[in-house]
């Protein structure tokens, strides 16, 4: 809503507070002022001229050379190239040292030869938006009234002298979509009065009711009110009139529909201008469309209706979306005589819904969605019927013709002292209150200390006492209210355990050198399924905005993928990435799916990288799978883990591993397939991708201090050659299950596959230890556990190599 | 043979002041001391001395030889020092080359927001509570006090799964869902962090996924001045003790009264900018007192209990604090974005 400064003094005088000030106390009391703007605050020299002559440039096809009388001694020469400018107009003239829009100088010059000592200036070249100049002088210069006088500044004239306050309506202030509504709003911020516009209509001798009647078939239209008004003549509205829809980013078109929306401005009350000539017959009647039936509305789109659509017809058929636009056929057109006015209510819902469906949206739609003041609808018919008759000289039928069901209950709210003391955390007293209540013009009954108050039908957002809480809060205002804790019983602020241990996860990805990404929940369907264990049912939108983004993932590698092939297009090679994010698995139409959070990473380029010392260690499975390794062991897990070789959708067959915690899967790792790599636009890639919950839900035990030994242990080696098939997994679980009680720890230090084994066979070679707690072994018992372990290995088709 | 001794002693000096290095040195030792060497002989010849002269020759040799000794062990440290200089001189490196690098990842800037977010509120004895992304019409619009048609309903345009089911627009409907939970009994005091999504084109302010946390407090006698303070606090926090805070009236169909609060600019100490419009404030968060409708709807008495709630935008405090200029880049994981959240801030 765009509130005029000046125009507001029409119905509260606020001369003397600054448009600043006003913004600032309206927004700290509930609407939010979003700016002000000053236009002329950027002018200088701007005055009006009366064009004497204008002639055409010899050197231009378009331009005209203007003598224009400014009010100085002289007439000065202007060069123009508007299409529309002819001698004896009065126009808008920026003189030489004059600032118009945009900041731009106007400098003396020439134009193609010809001497140029000033602009003859468009509306939009003071600032005015393209939109709300008039459609005659939208691609032109303004031309002012004949009768305006010459060399006086157009400031005042055009109202450039004003401010204008941008208002950001919330949904519930919608009675602030209106002059009337903002007016009461700062009389309640100042203690103002408000003064009511009056509407006095000269009496006909003919009634409206033999020129019209109306009906309504629909509960959406619970009034409609028509007046008539006869020997209209269409023109230009006065230039004040056409200021102030200007101002309030409204077009002006013609006196008559310019009067329906300045009272439309004014009451916050829709109103609709038919030619009554034009309407095709003596009846009203507002009714739901039949599918199908189609009407053109007055922006010339024809529009197929449904049956939910609210129609304004003739009768027969219809002449007006009711509530968002009007019809082309019965439009105000300049040789209209007759106008037939509407003012009504209709269901803020309906409208919302047909203005949604057909992608229409007008001053009248949206006032009515968000509800307007009921008893307003006859007082706007009647002050447009008077505009109507003073400025387009109609005569205004005796009468009014309507249908009115409407019942409105009256909305009394009862507050206490006490009780909204202990709300608001103040201790108002009841003559601050009674204050308050007062200036938001409420009438009301006082007993003891309760308020009985009546609200006003132009306040319907109020209905119970936490919106009067509100009300009182926000006059008050709300930065002088106390700052307090809440008090009261003691809570143990925590997180969970699931919490916590999340956190540890993101500790030790950290601490391995992984930067913590984010991606989005929302996938094409192209990625879903990729890198699944398992398929998922997908979770889809009904109306995707894209196809990047239509269906929920079921697994997070992929945009991690999208993540390193963005850092590679940016030339960062070296990049390890971890997301802890949900995964989306469908469960049917219309029930929730289930959500599992997962842990995933991806890794490419260099993990170690110390360059001048030659020290490069580039990232490979068992990178990860090192790291995944420590995550385990921080989470207590290690013990149960296990992993097993696994072919996966998008993963490199050879190079690619289960993880099992307790012989159940809970997520995979290895290296992408090249075909993969290749669609990402990435390579050499390893990644993995866990079940979170299956890892945290997991109940971790407390610790216990081990003994540290104090008797040395003695360790061992052992080299064998094996067909390279065998992995050191299973050699391990072979060495272990050899070595008994004495055997404490089994480590890999050595695999060589080459020329100094046979082919297909690899050398594997382990360091044991051997030690107990209580004493010191000897080699005698060593030896012979030792022995066991290397039989069981040459058992397994081991040799030992030498 | 006191001349003898006398002559030996300056000789064997001598020659250890000349001793260049620990091997010659030790030439001198075994050449003075050892036992072949000259004292020996003298003190082995001291039979053919007078009786009375043997204990004079004896310790005349002994004090010689002591002499000696100590000289030795002098020169032998300064040149065991010497040594050592010299080794250290050889061991000298560059100090300026870089060292090894200990590479660290880091907390996206969002988590790291939300950590100090939960971190303060647990302080405050409250609970992280966490819910469902895709929910029901149901939680995400109706138990808030937004039934079908409400125009309110325009504000969040969302990406709706079916009839009953959408990507949750807020992390308001946990507000519901943890009070059916506490079955109309307080104190309840959660923060809900999370994602959230809408229909809106991705830009450098806008983002169809987003992240927000949600408070909420419910029990007897809260006040809108326990709000206040809250907000305060957190808003303090998050961008420092010498911010001004605006509270605003506002609107949100779940709460009433509702607020919004702003804090001065950074920018521009509350001048006027381009990043606050001009205006000197910048909006933070909004929030308000639970609507009894609300409390009503989720089996709480709104005659005995009264509450708060409160929503922040995680990007736009990661953003305003930070001084970033695009949202997008939350989401894209540039790895030259994401390492600047690495260091430790107060």
């Amino acid at each position: 809503m765009l509130v005029s400064y000046k125009w507001l003094q029409d119905y509260v005088d606020v001369s003397d507070i600054s448009p600043e000030e006003l913004a600032e106390k309206i927004t700290r009391s509930g609407i939010e002022v979003e700016e002000v703007e000053k236009k002329g605050e950027k002018l200088k020299k701007i005055v009006v001229g009366h064009v004497l002559s204008c002639e055409e440039h010899p050197n231009s096809d378009h331009l005209k050379i203007c003598q224009v009388d400014v009010g100085e001694e002289e007439p000065i020469q202007i060069i123009c190239g508007a299409p529309n400018v002819a001698a004896g107009q009065k126009v808008i003239v920026a003189l030489v040292g004059a600032r118009i829009g945009g900041n731009i100088k106007i400098k003396r010059g020439k134009i193609r030869g010809e001497v140029s000592n000033g602009m003859i200036c468009s509306l939009q070249e003071l600032g005015f938006d393209g939109k709300v100049v008039p459609k005659e002088y939208a691609d032109g210069i303004f031309v002012l009234p004949e009768d305006t006088q010459v060399g006086t500044d157009v400031f005042s004239l055009l109202n450039l002298d004003d401010a204008v306050l941008e208002l950001s309506i919330t949904a519930n202030r919608a009675d602030c979509m209106s002059m009337i509504g903002v007016a009461y709003e700062t009389a309640a911020i100042f203690g103002k009065e408000v003064k009511l516009p009056a509407a006095n209509v000269p009496v006909s001798e003919e009634k409206v009711s033999d020129y019209i009647s109306v009906r309504s078939e629909s509960d959406d239209c619970p009034i409609y009110t028509a007046k008539v008004i006869k020997n209209v003549k269409i023109g230009p509205s006065p230039l004040w009139l056409q200021n102030k829809l200007m101002a309030a980013g409204i077009r002006p078109h013609n006196n008559v529909v310019d009067i329906t929306n300045y009272v439309l401005l004014e009451y916050g009350q829709p109103l609709h201008a038919f030619d009554y000539d034009r309407f095709g017959s003596k009846e009203v009647l507002v009714r739901k469309a039949y599918e199908g039936e189609k009407m053109v509305t007055l922006d010339g789109t024809e529009r197929t209706l449904r049956q939910e659509d609210l129609v304004i017809t003739n009768g027969k058929e219809p002449v007006a979306l009711a509530g968002v636009m009007g019809g082309l056929d019965s439009e105000v057109r300049d040789d209209t005589t007759t106008v037939l006015l509407e003012s009504a209510y209709f269901n803020g819902t309906s409208i919302r819904r047909t203005s949604r469906y057909h992608g229409l949206r007008s001053e009248a739609s949206s006032r009515y969605e968000r509800g307007i003041d009921p008893t307003r609808v006859r007082l706007a018919a009647e002050r447009a019927a008077a505009l109507i008759a003073e400025l387009a000289g109609g005569e205004v039928l005796e009468g009014t013709v309507a249908h009115d069901e409407l019942v409105v209950e009256p909305v009394t709210v009862k507050v206490e002292l006490n009780k909204i003391n202990n709300f608001l955390g103040t201790s108002l007293s009841l003559q601050e209150v009674e204050d308050i209540v007062k200036k938001l013009q409420f009438t009301y009954t006082l007993d003891n200390e309760t308020f009985v108050i009546e609200i006003p039908s132009r306040r319907w957002d109020i209905t119970i006492q936490e919106d009067m809480y509100e009300e009182i809060a926000r006059l008050y205002g709300y930065d002088n209210i106390p700052t307090t804790l809440p008090e009261g019983q003691q809570t143990l602020g925590h997180l969970t355990p699931y919490q916590q241990k999340r956190r540890v996860v993101r500790e030790v990805l950290e601490g391995a050198g992984l930067l913590q990404a984010t991606t989005y929940s929302l996938t094409s369907k192209e990625k879903f399924g990729q890198f699944a264990l398992q398929p998922a049912e997908p979770v889809e939108l009904a109306m995707p905005m894209s196809e990047e983004h239509a269906i929920l993932r079921d697994t997070v590698i992929p945009h991690l993928l999208d993540s390193i092939a963005y850092n590679r297009a940016r030339k960062n090679a070296d990049v390890g990435l971890f997301e802890i994010g949900k995964v989306y698995y469908g469960k049917g139409a219309n029930v929730q799916p289930e959500e599992v959070e997962h842990l995933a990473g991806a890794l490419t380029g260099l993990y170690v990288n110390h360059p001048w010392q030659g020290e490069k260690v580039t990232v490979d499975f068992y990178t990860v799978k090192g790291i995944l390794e420590t995550l385990f062991a921080r989470l207590q897990l290690a013990q149960g883990i296990r992993y097993e070789k696994a072919e996966i959708d998008g993963m490199h067959p050879g190079q690619t591993a289960k993880v099992l915690l307790n012989d159940e899967v809970v997520g995979f790792l290895g290296k992408v397939h090249p075909t993969r790599e290749k669609e990402y636009d990435v390579k050499n890639v390893f990644v993995f991708e866990l079940d979170l919950g299956k890892l945290l839900n997991i109940e971790s035990k407390s610790l216990t201090y081990t003994k540290i030994p104090k008797f040395p242990g003695i360790t061992r080696d052992v080299a064998i050659v094996v067909d390279q098939g065998k992995s050191a997994g299973e050699l391990k679980d072979i060495i272990v299950s050899a070595g008994g009680q004495l055997l404490k720890d089994v480590n890999v230090f050595d695999v060589y596959i080459g020329e100094k084994v046979e082919e297909n066979k690899k050398s594997v070679a382990f360091t044991l230890r051997y030690s107990d707690t209580e004493r010191t072994l000897t080699d005698d018992e060593v030896n012979q556990v030792h022995e066991k372990v290397v039989e069981a290995l040459q058992n397994a088709g081991a040799e030992l190599r030498m | 043979m006191k001349e003898r001794l006398e002559e030996l002693k300056l000789e064997a000096l001598a020659k250890i002041e000349s001793s260049q290095d620990l091997k010659q040195l030790n030439e001198v030792r075994v050449a003075y001391l050892g036992k072949k060497g000259p004292i020996t002989e003298v003190l082995r010849g001291m039979g053919k001395l007078a009786p009375e002269e043997r204990p004079v020759i004896g310790a005349l040799a002994n004090d010689v030889r002591a002499a000696i000794q100590e000289q030795i062990e002098a020169k032998q440290k300064v040149l065991e020092e010497q040594v050592i200089a010299e080794k250290l001189q050889k061991e000298s490196i560059d100090i300026t080359l870089p060292g090894r690098p200990v590479v660290q990842g880091n907390h996206h800037p969002l988590t790291k927001v939300i950590e100090e977010a939960e971190n303060l509120f647990i302080g405050l004895g409250y609970t992280i509570a966490e819910g469902p992304e895709v929910e029901t019409d149901y939680y995400n619009f109706e138990a808030l006090n937004l039934p079908k048609d409400h125009p309110a309903r325009d504000m969040q345009d969302s990406f709706y799964i079916s009839e009953e089911l959408l990507l949750r627009t807020h992390t308001s409907p946990m507000q519901a869902r943890t009070m059916e939970k506490h079955e109309g009994k307080g104190p309840v005091k959660i923060i809900v962090p999370g994602k959230v999504y809408r229909r809106d084109d991705d830009d450098a302010t806008h983002s169809h996924q987003f992240m927000q946390i949600e408070g909420l407090v419910v029990d007897e006698g809260i006040r809108m001045s326990d709000l206040k303070g809250t907000l305060a606090l957190f808003a303090k926090k998050m961008f420092g003790e010498d911010r001004d805070i605006r509270y605003r009236p506002s609107f949100f169909p779940f709460t009433e009264p509702s607020v919004e609060i702003d804090i001065s600019c950074k920018i521009c100490n509350g001048d006027g900018c381009n990043v606050c419009k001009g205006t000197g404030w910048i909006e933070i968060l909004g929030g308000g007192m639970v609507h009894p409708n609300v409390l009503r709807m989720s089996g709480f008495d709104p005659e005995k209990y009264t509450g708060f709630a409160f929503g922040i935008g995680v990007e736009r405090i990661a953003m305003l604090r930070y001084g970033i200029d695009d949202i997008r880049h939350f989401y894209t994981n540039d790895v030259r974005f994401l390492k600047q959240f690495a260091p430790y801030e107060s």
